[in-house]
């Protein structure tokens, strides 16, 4: 045995480095757990990476990229699709000659995440060309020919990974692995197929569906599927990760692993159903492939229902194929995480549990104060939603109540989607007014520490323009802005909150204080910056 | 035949367990082995339970370890013992922090890679691979410390 040549990857360092092999123009996207390394793994093996305000931002700056002809991979987590599906679902009617790559990293069983939502049905609902890969290798080749399939038909497509597939490190071969050529960008013009008025996107609709079609039969002739020859008594249908546990779960069994899920290779699969006396689809999540399998008409048996929930895993895939629906052993609980000692939003918490506030949360560290011992949080939705929830509230409720609901946002997430919040509350204030406390711990600590329009450093940490959260606020009318540090005097952040709950007016309390863990490496980046001005 | 090792490392965030089972996975890659290392991020950094599975031999499929089917399992702080101990086999190897005389070693905090030596007697590296792969996963300034740990651990009279 020898592993030369070789390299132990993760999924995502695996898509970084054929990003990198492809010489991709620009990688762009948000943080978000588990996608985040694609983007720092890029930029560290000297890619030009750079993390957006959002995800929708990202993918429309993937979308001039690759309308002048350049590649781009544009990362972001699954519920980033959500706040990218605007463009999404507009790019796939358009010609776009260079490589659009969107990577969807999806969160069966919530590791760190509010949903488990299945970005299949994304592809679908779009009309968007998706892979999946099922370990590093394939994340590798699959974004390769991600490439080429969105360079050959002008169209983007979506790389969908998993938890399992982006954390997992297996064995990479880069070598003997082709490798599009790229061309050098240009501006060539294409109205009818790029300016998406009604008169253009009719016939644009017309012609995405007739690519499809040719898309899926170049799937079903030379598509990344592949066919385990095995029992005729068992065949299972699967894809992603779940490939990787049926194959040793059922050693014996003739499997058919998808790598292009979307459009699916249907004549394929009916002919690999008939091989077989019982045919199960086994995949993680949402029932996809089972559902467009029997709408094609084709006999095949779906998972039990208690399986659709969580990550799928190779005793499971056990159960699945005998089919058991027992009670599963539940795991001994861990230890939950939380807020580390000495951070900043600790006092926070403390302080709004006291005040008795209704708290509506945001998504960030600070989502930790659901948890004991505060548990001051009553409300999380998705990324920015803490002001609007709390407005709602706020016009809801009766006087007494309403003046005790607060908002609370970190700075990265205020950048993501927290501005429109304070233009509704600017543009429709409730009587009793609104609080807004922004927690400005200097960087975007949860997914690890990551840059953003507020720390006024890139990606890579070099100084670049900087927003003030502070004057940005202000020059959106609000009168009641105060920057404090409730770690250094926390009586006089609890008076603050509630002589600005009691007021009737539009506040926002901006606490500020770095997060413990990013202090240091802040420091050495801006003495850095300073050198080298 | 192709048979599987399975080993779970664990933890709490901050202890090193993904470090420990980076050099696991490393060592086994240097052996020339297939391998797979399966690891939980995100929430991790705060402090919670954190687990990672390495398995390696001539082909390995899914990345993650069944329960009750780790040969080893090794856990960094004896508080998570019991939470991790459905993954052991009923023949499996427990190593834990009792096994290795922290007091001997230079920093406390080379615990994780300590643990790495106790359980480097239970498999069939060479130890020219094991300071190999602890060389290639941790920063030059820590390389001294963490192999006279991983050596100290080895050498240490106490039996599993």
């Amino acid at each position: 045995m020898d592993n030369k040549g070789k390299q132990l990857l993760n999924g995502d360092e695996a898509v970084a480095a054929a990003a990198f092999d492809a010489g991709i123009t620009l990688g762009t996207g948000y943080p978000g757990t588990p996608s985040t390394e694609i983007l720092e793994e890029f930029e560290r093996l000297g890619g030009h990476a750079q993390w957006a305000p959002n995800e929708k931002v990202a993918l429309e700056v993937g979308i001039g990229v690759a309308i002048a002809g350049g590649r781009t991979v544009v990362t972001m987590k699954h519920v980033g699709l959500n706040v990218a599906a605007d463009p999404l679902f507009t790019v796939a009617l358009m010609d776009i000659p260079g490589a659009l790559v969107i990577v969807s990293a999806d969160d069966p069983g919530m590791s760190s995440s509010q949903n488990e939502q299945d970005n299949r049905r994304y592809a679908v609902a779009a009309g968007v060309v998706m892979l999946e890969p099922s370990d590093a290798q394939e994340a590798y080749e699959f974004t390769l020919r991600a490439i080429e399939i969105a360079e050959c038909w002008h169209l983007p497509v979506m790389l969908r990974l998993t938890t399992r597939v982006c954390h997992s490190k297996t064995l990479v071969m880069r070598e003997g692995v082709s490798v599009p050529q790229s061309r050098v960008p240009e501006y060539v013009r294409n109205v009818s197929r790029r300016s998406m008025i009604p008169a253009n996107a009719r016939p644009a609709h017309k012609k995405l569906r007739e690519s499809l079609a040719q898309i899926a039969q170049w799937n079903e002739r030379s598509g990344p599927t592949e066919v385990i020859a095995g029992s005729g008594t068992l065949g299972i249908i699967t894809s992603g990760i779940s490939y990787q546990h049926v194959r040793e779960a059922a050693p014996e069994a003739s499997v058919l692993k998808i790598g292009m899920t979307h459009p699916l290779p249907m004549e394929t699969i009916e002919r690999f159903a008939a091989t077989v006396d019982r045919c199960i689809a086994i995949e993680e999540g949402d029932p996809y492939l089972y559902e467009a399998i029997r709408t094609a008409g084709i006999e095949v048996e779906d998972k039990p229902s208690m399986y659709r929930f969580g990550e799928l895993n190779i005793q499971r895939v056990r159960r699945i194929i005998a089919g058991d629906c027992s009670t599963e052993a539940k795991p001994v609980p861990g230890k939950p995480p939380a807020l580390c000692p000495g951070c900043p939003h600790r006092t926070v918490f403390t302080s709004l549990k006291a005040l008795n506030c209704i708290v509506s949360g945001d998504i960030g560290c600070y989502g930790l104060g659901v948890l004991p011992p505060f548990e001051a949080i009553d409300i999380s939705v998705c990324m920015g939603a803490s002001i609007g929830v709390g407005l709602g509230l706020r016009h809801a409720l009766a006087e007494p109540e309403a003046k005790r609901v607060i908002s609370v946002i970190g700075d990265g997430t205020f950048f993501h989607s927290g501005l429109t919040g304070i233009a509704e509350m600017v543009y429709n204030p409730p009587k009793t007014g609104h609080v807004v406390l922004l927690l400005d711990n200097g960087t975007t600590a949860m997914t690890g520490m990551q840059e953003h329009p507020g720390t006024g450093r890139t990606l890579d940490h070099h100084k670049t323009g900087k927003i003030l959260i502070e004057e940005v606020i202000k020059s959106m009318g609000i009168k009641n802005v105060h920057i404090v540090d409730a770690t250094r005097d926390p009586a006089a952040f609890e008076g603050l909150i509630q002589s600005s709950l009691d007021k009737s007016e539009l506040s926002v309390i901006i606490n500020r204080r770095p997060c413990l863990l990013a202090v240091k490496s802040i420091k050495e980046y801006e003495k850095c910056n300073e050198q080298n001005n | 035949m192709n048979k599987i090792t399975n080993i779970v490392v664990a933890g709490l965030g901050g202890q090193g367990v993904l470090k420990a089972s980076d050099i696991i996975a490393d060592v086994a890659f240097l052996a020339g082995f297939d391998v797979k290392k399966s690891e939980t991020h995100g929430m991790s950094q705060r402090g919670g339970s954190v687990s990672s599975d390495i398995r390696f031999g001539e082909h390995v499929f899914s990345p993650m370890v069944p329960d009750g089917e780790a040969d080893f399992l090794v856990v960094l702080t004896a508080d998570q013992v019991e939470v991790n101990a459905a993954a052991l086999s009923s023949c499996g190897v427990l190593v834990e922090p009792s096994q290795v005389d922290e007091t001997k070693l230079g920093n406390k905090k080379s615990i994780n890679v300590a643990l790495l030596g106790t359980l480097s007697r239970h498999l069939k590296f060479s130890d020219e691979q094991w300071i190999e792969a602890i060389k290639r996963n941790l920063p030059e300034a820590l390389h001294a410390t963490n192999i006279e740990a991983f050596h100290t651990a080895k050498n240490a009279g106490v039996t599993s």
